[in-house]
């Protein structure tokens, strides 16, 4: 933990009310001012306390904190620091520690994770119903039952795909683990509206995790590999910008040039990773937009939001589209409680903000929610199924651009 | 847990409150060692997180059984260290008690808990047409319960008035545990008046009705750049001295425009001395003849460039620079420290002059954001504390600026407080016989000292923390004027 990224907090607290932890608990220690404080304090000589340690663990790394700061303190990467530093030196319980084992052995593998998909394809919903008893046995095997999303059919992309039209630019596109093996639907619409745009785009089959996970979680070492890895995979397929549709990848590969050293760092800035979003914004229409008659509700990510800064590209492109009517949800800037391995490791506080998040998507009266983050599509789509208040559907951005495109009658 | 707090202290408090709801640890306890003001730290004795007003009495009367002092704390962004803890004793903390009770637009009033934010008032009823005035640079994260303790100001004060012209009626936790409750149209004493910028030496406000201001019919906000304060001192005479009475007059100096531009990217005019923030607010035929005399003033005045918010967001925009401005100065200064005081507005650029010789004097960059329409200085302090001796000069030159504002008729804080910070200048501008009476009436409140103790006064006298430390009867007594408890 550097200790100048520390003195940079002069302890105003603007951060307090942006803050999901402290909103739930209204305590200081699970504010980011207050983690902040632990970190100085640790820097100073106290020992890494299991107390203080749950702290940190509760933080769901948001980055609203950052939006918030009128001091310009890096908090991302403070806690980025501070989680290597509870890896280092805390010693977890046995059963968090095989849980932890479980996740980061699975989800950066695509292929593992795929081997996952066919017990989750016939049993979804049997989990459903033996959740409540895995709830008594480990909160976080029951939501990891209750968050994974029925299975569709494997989609399988091309190596490339041709621009229609004049090609206004070539790109490389990420696939990811979760968004590719739970949510391949949302690859095919993202490379059909690239497509559709006059961009070609490129996608190397031999891409892995971009390391998002295990940075995010303080396992440095493993967010250094996945990251040199992916820059190889795109400088092997010849393109020098990277087009992301999920807000914690690209999130995490704009960082790239900061967590790697010397010649990668270099390397890393050489490739340019854009958001589907910002990029869209950025390029302009092509394409004609068909209308679609949908009142829908946009949910910020946080990693994009907060952490990439793009709030005005994605609503901008879904007021572009006829006929179809754009609400905002109250409280949009605080997470909904997924947050990458959050609701995972730390149910119970996932739990109340998915909760929490739910009523305030339900109360926009919308008939689809827009997510551009497959974290957050689960969480809400579990919590609103906890509500049983009937399912709103949930679909990523691309998915509701590639239905304007085409000018099909509705979102798939 | 706190080693200064007595034995069985904690178990009492575990009858009232969830075992969550009390702090013991001492990693956790630390975290609470300070509000706003850094350079005051103490860790507490036990923190404790109440959800009710009964909870909170139960709290006080256990410390009155004990004896041991409590101390109330919102969101901790105090600028005076009002909420700074005791080592040996309990501190409050609101944060959980952050609920919107009613609001009644009819009779234009909401009841709020303490832990409310100022700003969250403002949110919930501004669909129906209507806002909470009061509005500190802080608004976002600061307490109402903090904004009733320290009487909070904000830009708006000049038009619309302070905490205590908002407050209706209070709750609060009397120094011994009652729960009483204070109105303004109880008849006698204006008790209500006394208890608002009591910096927490008088109790506890657990519920606040606060007045509800209808938003006004049109908003304009003007920025005037101009090459140095001293004329845009002058602009803001002209505007009052013309009988125009904005909404809001604030300026800023370069190098608060400087930390501003480093934080929010605020694209103030380039190559601005200072600037002049005025808003209008009112009936449309009002707003726009005085912006009219605005304009004017500020061009004779030698304003180079004018803008005009077109929009609500090209609003927001021009406010985020002044607003942000006191932690922006993070950006640009290591450590700083935030003064606050008051001079009569004409005698402004004088005492700017003598700021800034103060300044080069002792080698201390001092940055100036403020509320211009009344002479509420917010002078920013820069100094690196890794440096040597650089946060005693900073203290210094923060010293004798004040003594420039009471030299010149004016205060030793405009919104801030007292707190703990200035207690020791509260003899500048006090006799020994005004601090007495001021003791009689905290008395009368809070006879064994033990609410929030060792604020806003330099020393305690009379029946406070040390009895007898005065001498002889005290003068009021004396002549039969007041009687002591």
């Amino acid at each position: 933990m550097d200790p100048e990224l520390i003195n940079d907090c002069v302890h105003c607290g603007f951060c307090l009310p942006t803050c999901p932890t402290y909103v739930l608990w209204g305590e200081e220690m699970d504010s980011p001012r207050g983690r902040i404080h632990l970190m100085r304090q640790h820097v100073e000589g106290t020992p890494l306390t299991p107390e203080m340690a749950g702290h940190f663990d509760a933080c769901l790394g948001c980055m609203a904190c950052v939006t918030a700061c009128p001091s310009g303190v890096r908090y991302d990467r403070l806690i980025e620091q501070t989680r290597a530093e509870v890896e280092r030196t805390h010693v977890r319980r046995p059963d968090d520690r095989a849980l932890r084992a479980v996740v980061f052995q699975l989800f950066p593998y695509p292929r593992r994770l795929r081997a996952m998909r066919l017990p989750l394809r016939l049993s979804a919903g049997l989990r459903r119903r033996i959740a409540p008893r895995l709830e008594r046995i480990n909160p976080s095997m029951a939501a990891m039952a209750e968050l994974a999303p029925a299975v569709p059919a494997r989609v399988r992309l091309p190596r490339r795909v041709e621009a229609r039209g004049r090609r206004r630019a070539t790109v490389g596109m990420l696939t990811g683990c979760v968004q590719g093996e739970f949510f391949p639907q949302v690859n095919a619409a993202t490379a059909r509206v690239l497509a559709l745009e006059g961009c070609e785009v490129v996608i190397p089959p031999s891409q892995g995790c971009c390391g998002a996970l295990s940075l995010h979680s303080g396992l440095q070492g493993q967010a250094e590999r996945f990251a040199r890895r992916t820059i190889a995979a795109f400088e092997r397929a010849g393109v020098d910008t990277v087009v992301v549709n999920a807000a914690g990848c690209g999130s995490t590969m704009k960082e790239y040039a900061e967590i790697l050293e010397g010649e990668w760092a270099d390397r890393a800035r050489a490739i340019r990773t854009v958001d589907l979003t910002e990029y869209l914004a950025e390029l302009g229409p092509a394409a004609e937009r068909h209308p679609l008659p949908l009142t829908v509700a946009y949910h910020d990510a946080c990693h994009l939001a907060h952490a990439q800064g793009i709030r005005s590209q994605p609503r901008q492109l879904l007021t572009a589209i006829p006929d179809l009517e754009l609400r905002e949800i109250s409280e949009s800037s605080i997470c909904c409680g997924s947050a990458g391995t959050y609701n995972l490791f730390q149910p119970e506080a996932a739990r109340e903000l998915g909760d929490r998040k739910a009523e305030r998507v339900l109360a926009t009266g919308a008939d689809l929610l827009v997510s551009a983050n497959p974290g957050c599509t689960m969480q809400i789509t579990s919590a609103i199924r906890r509500r049983g208040a009937g399912a709103l559907p949930v679909a990523h951005i691309a998915q509701v651009l590639d239905a304007s495109l085409r000018g099909l009658p509705g979102v798939p | 847990m706190g080693t200064k707090t007595p034995d069985g202290l904690v178990r009492r408090l575990l009858e009232s409150l969830d075992h969550r709801a009390v702090i013991t640890d001492p990693v956790r306890l630390r975290t609470y060692e300070c509000d706003g003001l850094t350079h005051h730290r103490a860790t507490p004795g036990v923190v404790v997180l109440p959800e009710t007003a009964e909870q909170i009495a139960a709290v006080v009367r256990v410390c009155n059984e004990y004896g041991v002092p409590f101390v109330a704390r919102g969101a901790g962004t105090g600028l005076s260290g009002g909420a700074l803890p005791r080592t040996d004793g309990v501190l409050i903390v609101t944060s959980r008690m952050r609920r919107i009770l009613s609001v009644d637009v009819a009779d234009r009033r909401a009841v709020v808990e303490p832990g409310v934010t100022n700003l969250a008032i403002t949110e919930a009823v501004r669909d129906l047409g209507y806002y909470y005035a009061p509005d500190p640079s802080s608004q976002q994260v600061c307490t109402i319960g903090g904004n009733v303790a320290e009487n909070s100001g904000g830009a708006h004060c000049l038009k619309y008035g302070f905490t205590v012209n908002h407050v209706l009626a209070l709750e609060i936790v009397t120094p011994d545990g009652d729960i009483v409750e204070l109105s303004n149209t109880d008849p006698g004493y204006d008790l209500l008046g006394a208890f608002v910028g009591s910096e927490g030496t008088l109790g506890i406000a657990t519920k606040i009705t606060v007045r509800l201001t209808r938003a006004p019919e049109t908003v304009t906000t003007l920025l005037a750049a101009f090459d140095g304060i001293e004329q845009g001192g002058q602009a803001v005479s002209a505007i009052i001295g013309g009988g125009i009475v904005p909404a809001a007059i604030e300026m800023m100096d370069a190098l608060a425009i400087e930390a501003a531009e480093a934080a929010v990217a605020c694209a103030y005019p380039e190559g601005a001395g200072a600037v002049l923030i005025v808003e209008l607010d009112g009936p449309v035929p009002e707003v726009t003849h005085q912006f009219d005399e605005v304009t004017r003033i500020c061009r004779e005045n030698g304003a180079f460039e004018l803008r005009v918010a077109a929009d609500p967001a090209e609003r927001a925009a021009i406010w985020k620079g002044r607003k942000s401005a006191f932690a922006a100065v993070g950006r640009i200064s290591p450590a700083y420290i935030v003064q606050d005081g008051v001079v009569p507005r004409t005698a402004l650029p004088e005492v700017l002059a003598s700021i800034d010789r103060l300044s080069r004097e002792y080698g201390i960059r001092v940055a100036n954001v403020f509320h211009a329409g009344d002479g509420n200085l917010h002078p920013l302090v820069l100094f690196d504390d890794a440096e040597a001796g650089a946060g005693e000069r900073a203290e210094l030159v923060s010293g004798k600026i004040l003594d420039l504002c009471v030299e010149h008729g004016g205060s030793i804080t405009g919104e801030h407080g007292v707190g703990v910070d200035k207690s020791r200048y509260m003899p500048k501008m006090f006799s020994d016989n005004d601090l007495d009476t001021m003791q009689l009436v905290r008395c009368a409140f809070d006879p064994r000292g033990l609410s929030n103790p060792g604020k806003v006064f330099p020393t305690p006298r009379l029946c406070g923390e040390v009895p007898g430390v005065r001498k002889g009867v005290h003068p009021l007594v004396e002549s039969g004027q007041a009687e002591q408890f």
